[in-house]
């Protein structure tokens, strides 16, 4: 599996297919949310800005904002989280990914955390 | 949580955090809102076995004197002076324009009644109590009880096993009586729609009786995010939320709680919106709302009709893990309130598809005997 970064919303990123990106959200961020029962992806085809507002998900609870890592184009979306959403709390950064971006600036990536700054950043929020 | 000093503690709160528990700020206490299984478990397993809530936030007191009864009639719709000893009725404390102030629970005991209200309201409901009938009864408030919830198709089993004096009890009646060596006063009642008790208890005996009742096979902790959505799939108000000073008990589909005689009567603040929405038929009602897709609607969400014009808004929604979709509760005007009326829910800027929707959405188990 490719390097993963993260963003100090919980999401995370990794390299997918040269300047295609797979987006998803931490372990951390799914734990905190509890059982997932519904993702609202992005259509294929949409813009969205570096920290632009891309997907919800839904918890029991309550509904939060998933926020894109990098700008770029929506070319691909993770159909089987409609039919079993719980997929997010199971396997948050492989089978729970969320859509693919694909991007014009990948020096994007390498300014996000890596995995040992998040995992600082998460243990610094108690 | 910057404000956790000013957060009172029900006398379970240590057992909570032990027991794993999220903590979060509610009515003003520290409550659990889940424990490690989280709420779709908790949820689930109420439903299947045996849940045990914390509920001592609310407020309970002791309304005393040979007169409770009718001097309470004078501040509720329901009919309190027809209640027989043991006996306990859901009413609704109302306000001079027929809103309601809070809804409650009210038994009848051989000095007076036991009352439970909720904890956002207690301190407003006593002190409207005491004001407004004072003289005729004396209200004890009993912030030394803790209070517990049994929920669940097992919580009979459980009791049996405890509390002989439970069995054969009937659904909204009180006994008093020993659960264990804890001296309770146990009402077959509770807010999840499914066979249950409510418990009282002294605050000082509160974790024993908790920690014996975790300690058979059937019963688990539950938090106040399955208790939430235990109650949506039961049809149930959340007073702030689908009721509050804006709605009547006619609107808010509660005249099944309030008697022929008292509809008739009246002699309760507010009686004459009421009797006028009896009569005439309310101008919006609360109903159930099923959205067709997998989005739930939140509360705060409008309604829509065909043509995308708000007809109303949801008070309470979610999602019904017993249901295993989302579910919503909501007002509209008379004329949508009919089972199956299609209507549009917006969601994120998106009209999404729906339907008005009998309730409960879960069928309620209560034991009627």
């Amino acid at each position: 599996m490719a390097e993963l970064r993260f963003t100090k919303d919980h999401e995370w990123i990794r390299v997918a297919d040269g300047d295609v990106y797979e987006i998803g959200i931490s372990d951390y961020a799914q734990s905190q949310l509890g059982d997932v029962v519904f993702v609202d992806l992005p259509e294929i085809g949409k813009q969205i800005a570096k920290g632009g507002q891309a997907a919800v998900v839904e918890s029991v609870k309550a509904a939060s904002d998933v926020y894109s890592p990098v700008g770029g184009t929506v070319v691909g979306i993770n159909d089987a989280l409609s039919a079993d959403p719980g997929l997010i709390n199971r396997e948050p950064t492989t089978g729970g990914w969320f859509f693919k971006l694909k991007t014009g600036d990948t020096a994007q990536f390498a300014e996000l955390m890596d995995e040992a700054a998040y995992a600082d950043y998460v243990k610094g929020l108690g | 949580m910057s404000d956790d000093e000013n957060l009172k503690f029900t006398p379970l709160d240590a057992l909570h955090r032990s027991l794993g528990a999220k903590m979060v700020p509610f009515a003003g206490y520290a409550m659990p809102v889940h424990y490690p299984a989280g709420i779709l478990n908790e949820h689930l397993h109420t439903r299947a076995a045996a849940g045990l809530f914390d509920v001592s936030h609310m407020g309970q007191a002791l309304l005393l004197g040979p007169d409770a009864a009718t001097a309470l009639e004078t501040l509720v719709p329901g009919d309190l002076q027809v209640l027989k000893e043991g006996a306990t009725r859901y009413t609704q404390l109302t306000d001079d324009n027929g809103g309601i102030l809070d809804d409650l629970m009210a038994t009848k005991r051989n000095d007076g009644l036991y009352l439970v209200v909720n904890a956002a309201c207690k301190d407003a409901d006593f002190a409207r109590i005491d004001a407004k009938i004072g003289s005729r009864a004396k209200l004890v408030r009993l912030d030394d009880r803790a209070l517990l919830a049994l929920q669940g198709p097992k919580a009979a089993e459980v009791m049996a096993r405890l509390a002989p004096d439970s069995v054969g009890q009937k659904f909204m009646t009180l006994r008093a009586g020993k659960i264990g060596a804890f001296d309770c006063w146990f009402t077959r009642s509770g807010y999840t729609g499914e066979d249950g008790y409510e418990i009282s208890v002294p605050a000082s005996q509160a974790e024993g009786l908790a920690k014996l009742l975790l300690d058979q096979p059937e019963v688990k902790p539950i938090g106040l995010g399955a208790r939430d959505s235990l109650r949506l799939e039961a049809g149930l108000c959340l007073y702030g939320h689908d009721i509050d000073t804006t709605t009547s008990p006619i609107e808010a589909d509660l005249v099944w709680s309030i008697s022929k005689r008292r509809r008739a009567e009246g002699g309760f603040p507010g009686a004459a919106r009421v009797q006028k929405e009896l009569a005439d038929g309310p101008s919006r009602k609360r109903v159930g709302i099923l959205p067709e897709g997998r989005a739930p609607a939140r509360e705060g969400t409008e309604i829509v009709d065909a043509n995308g014009n708000k007809i109303g808004i949801v008070t309470s929604g979610g999602f019904g893990p017993t249901v295993n979709g989302p579910i919503a509760m909501g007002y509209v005007p008379a004329s949508f309130a009919q089972p199956g009326t299609p209507v549009g829910l917006v969601v994120r800027g998106k009209t999404l598809p729906a339907k008005i929707a009998g309730m409960p959405f879960a069928p309620h188990r209560y034991f009627r005997g």
